[in-house]
């Protein structure tokens, strides 16, 4: 068989393909700031001494990472018209699930992190008369985030990858232009050879970035 | 706020098929799915992993080639290349349906996730504990057969059963090509009973029940491979 | 038996072994030490042929360890060796430990091999532990059933590598019974250790290494006892090593 690819016109590419991308970046980068706000608060309490907040992060933290992330999508697209009475699209609904989704998933690795501060940094803390979030905030986190850093840069190029899912409520992202792609031109082969290749350089490229960060961490250490 | 209305699920949807028994089939296709999958990941991944742990820098680059492919491409992306792009460049590929396409392409995304962890424990392992096998006179393949893989198998359990996990989770990608497992019952269910509460409460629990299947599995496998005060790689 | 000609390894551009020769005969009992990061422990693997290197040769019981059509599985069941951190099999039970080599490398039955291994164990003073895994035993009695493994073999000579370095002090004395009792009996050694004791008692020659050079290749008695003909790196490592 002989490939085609004489669709992609730059009106193509701007109006489809980039679209797609912008979305795609902007909801990896959403969820990623928001997720790992949140999914150090999950860590926090999973690590409180009361019962109760360890409890619920356990839960969450349980509960979300045995449910596929295509059925929290859809979970989240049925449930916010039911609970404010009307429909905020496809867009405001992925954000939500995947700062929900992968909060799980960084308070998973930020609780790594906070375990992997020495415990007498935090009695340091508390010796020099330091409150529970002085320390944390000054101390224990700030180490915790930089310990952690390349895996938390990790789970954001696997957040990235996905951001695709969103296919299942329509939403515009960029594997969704490749399938609009496909099937205004008819070009189904072309269209996802490119996306292939387009999420492929785009995920090598970042990973092979936090390998770089990772290596630097570990000379400085 | 809301009542739960289960009755759909005795209604017929077409001949003596009622939504529940449809939900069965469509759970059985969700855990055939992944049980092929997981096979070929494992097989595939523990080759790979172990190619990229050899002295020789070809075994390893095809190694990380392949590594690295199927894990920097979204699974959702490879389900959608095997489905439409292989079988018009491999016309061989064109007689398997739906489902084995789905089942190749979980299987080849999860063994590069699979490969990076045997790697990594094979790594973990001293490197002492390899001289010690090729001292004895081991050759390389005895080393591995009979000393590295063992002790890596042990050390890769607890991340292989998370990865099973993921294989069914993941399994759900496979709506988007029609197949009829639990998420494109969801889907579909969802939107002919207009019951979209009960029919996610009850897929979700599915997939509940099946990760928990995988953990007992698990903890059998880990029971009776395990050794007393096994201490692995960490000395 | 062994003889070591002009050896030279390099990491990349990070020299580790600088042109070291030496030649051991068969009975002797030689002592490998000087600071940590001379390459004491890549020079006794290089005989083995577990540390390839770049420049020189070793021959070992005239056998090229360097030459590619040597088969080297088979040198390498006729050298036994000892590890620091011991390094049993931790999926294998003392007695499996004991006989897996013997039965796929040398070919042995299993009974046969594992009365040698039982007979090796009995003479490390360990018959009772032979259906116990690694991680049940206690540091030196792992080192012991390490020893047991590679006599098992029948070596024509034993190289430890640092036997006790990794021991707690109250079991270093069991292990060295054994390895000095080995030595009495005429067993050819090459022993990578920080025990100058043990040097002094059972070694006929001590080479002492810095960076990757043999700075001193002399009877035991040159190396105790005559210090003023020795190198000053060489003093300044005993007088540390002494005090």
């Amino acid at each position: 068989m002989s490939l085609d690819f004489s669709f992609l016109t730059l009106k193509v590419i701007n109006n489809i393909i980039l679209t797609g991308l912008i979305f795609s970046i902007k909801l990896t980068l959403i969820s990623m700031v928001l997720g790992i706000i949140l999914g150090t608060l999950l860590a926090m309490m999973r690590l409180s001494k009361y019962k109760f907040l360890s409890s619920f992060a356990l839960a969450y933290v349980t509960i979300i990472r045995s449910i596929p992330l295509v059925m929290v999508i859809l979970w989240v697209f049925l449930l916010i018209p039911l609970f404010i009475g009307r429909s905020l699209g496809t867009e405001y609904s992925a954000i939500i699930t995947f700062t929900l989704f992968e909060a799980a998933f960084y308070a998973e690795i930020m609780r790594a992190g906070i375990q992997s501060v020495k415990r007498d940094q935090a009695n340091a803390g508390y010796a020099l008369g330091m409150n529970y979030f002085q320390c944390m905030g000054y101390i224990v986190l700030p180490q915790a985030f930089r310990n952690m850093l390349p895996v938390l840069l990790t789970q954001t190029i696997v957040l990235f990858q996905d951001t695709s899912l969103v296919y299942a409520i329509g939403a515009f992202d960029l594997l969704k232009g490749f399938s609009i792609i496909s099937k205004n031109f008819n070009r189904p082969v072309e269209a996802y050879i490119l996306a292939t290749i387009v999420y492929f350089i785009i995920c090598f490229g970042l990973s092979y970035l936090v390998k770089r960060i990772q290596n630097r961490v570990r000379i400085v250490r | 706020m809301f009542t739960l209305d289960w009755s759909f699920l005795s209604k017929k949807v077409v001949g003596t098929q009622t939504y529940f028994s449809w939900l069965m089939t469509a759970w059985e296709t969700t855990l055939t799915i992944s049980l092929f999958a997981f096979v070929i990941a494992f097989t595939l991944g523990f080759l790979m992993g172990v190619l990229r742990t050899t002295q020789n820098k070809y075994l390893v680059l095809i190694g990380n080639i392949w590594t690295e492919i199927f894990r920097n491409i979204p699974v959702l992306v490879q389900i959608f290349l095997w489905y439409f792009v292989i079988p018009k460049i491999f016309p061989i590929f064109s007689k398997l349906p739906a489902f084995a396409l789905a089942v190749i392409a979980l299987g080849l995304f999860t063994s590069s996730r699979i490969s990076e962890q045997v790697r990594a424990g094979i790594q973990s392992i001293p490197t002492d504990q390899r001289y010690a096998s090729l001292a004895l006179g081991l050759t390389t393949y005895q080393s591995y057969r009979f000393v590295l893989l063992p002790v890596a198998f042990r050390l890769v359990l607890p991340p292989l059963t998370s990865e099973a996990m993921n294989v069914i989770k993941n399994s759900s990608v496979a709506f988007a090509v029609s197949i009829a497992e639990l998420t494109m019952y969801a889907i579909q269910v969802q939107e002919e009973t207009a019951r979209g509460i009960e029919v996610y409460l009850v897929v979700t629990a599915l997939y509940f029940i099946s990760a928990l299947i995988v953990n007992l599995i698990s903890i059998v496998v880990e029971k009776s491979i395990q050794i007393p005060h096994f201490i692995g790689g960490k000395k | 038996m062994i003889e070591l000609k002009n050896v030279s390894k390099w990491y990349s551009d990070f020299q580790v072994l600088d042109n070291c020769s030496t030649k051991i005969k068969k009975g002797e009992v030689v002592v490998v030490c000087g600071p940590s990061g001379s390459s004491k422990s890549t020079l006794i693997k290089t005989i083995n042929g577990l540390e390839p290197f770049q420049k020189g040769e070793i021959i070992v019981d005239n056998v090229n360890v360097h030459d590619p059509k040597t088969n080297l599985s088979k040198l390498r069941s006729r050298v036994g060796m000892v590890f620091q951190h011991f390094e049993l099999f931790p999926h294998l039970s003392v007695q499996e430990n004991l006989t897996l080599a013997q039965i796929k490398v040398l070919k042995r039955n299993k009974t046969e091999a594992i009365n040698y291994g039982l007979k090796y164990l009995e003479r490390v003073g360990l018959t009772n532990q032979k259906d116990k895994f690694p991680g049940q035993l206690s540091g030196g009695q792992q080192q012991r059933v390490a020893i047991a493994r590679a006599l098992s073999m029948d070596p024509i000579v034993m190289l430890f590598d640092e036997p006790t370095s990794s021991l707690d002090p109250e079991m270093v004395g069991e292990v060295l019974d054994v390895i000095v009792k080995l030595a009495n009996e005429g067993m050819t050694m090459v022993c990578v250790t920080h025990e100058m004791g043990f040097a002094k008692k059972v070694s006929n020659r001590v080479i002492f290494m810095d960076e990757g050079k043999i700075v001193e290749d002399c009877t035991k008695d040159n190396f105790f006892n005559n210090q003023t003909a020795l190198s000053a790196r060489a003093k300044e490592f005993l007088s540390k090593i002494l005090r």
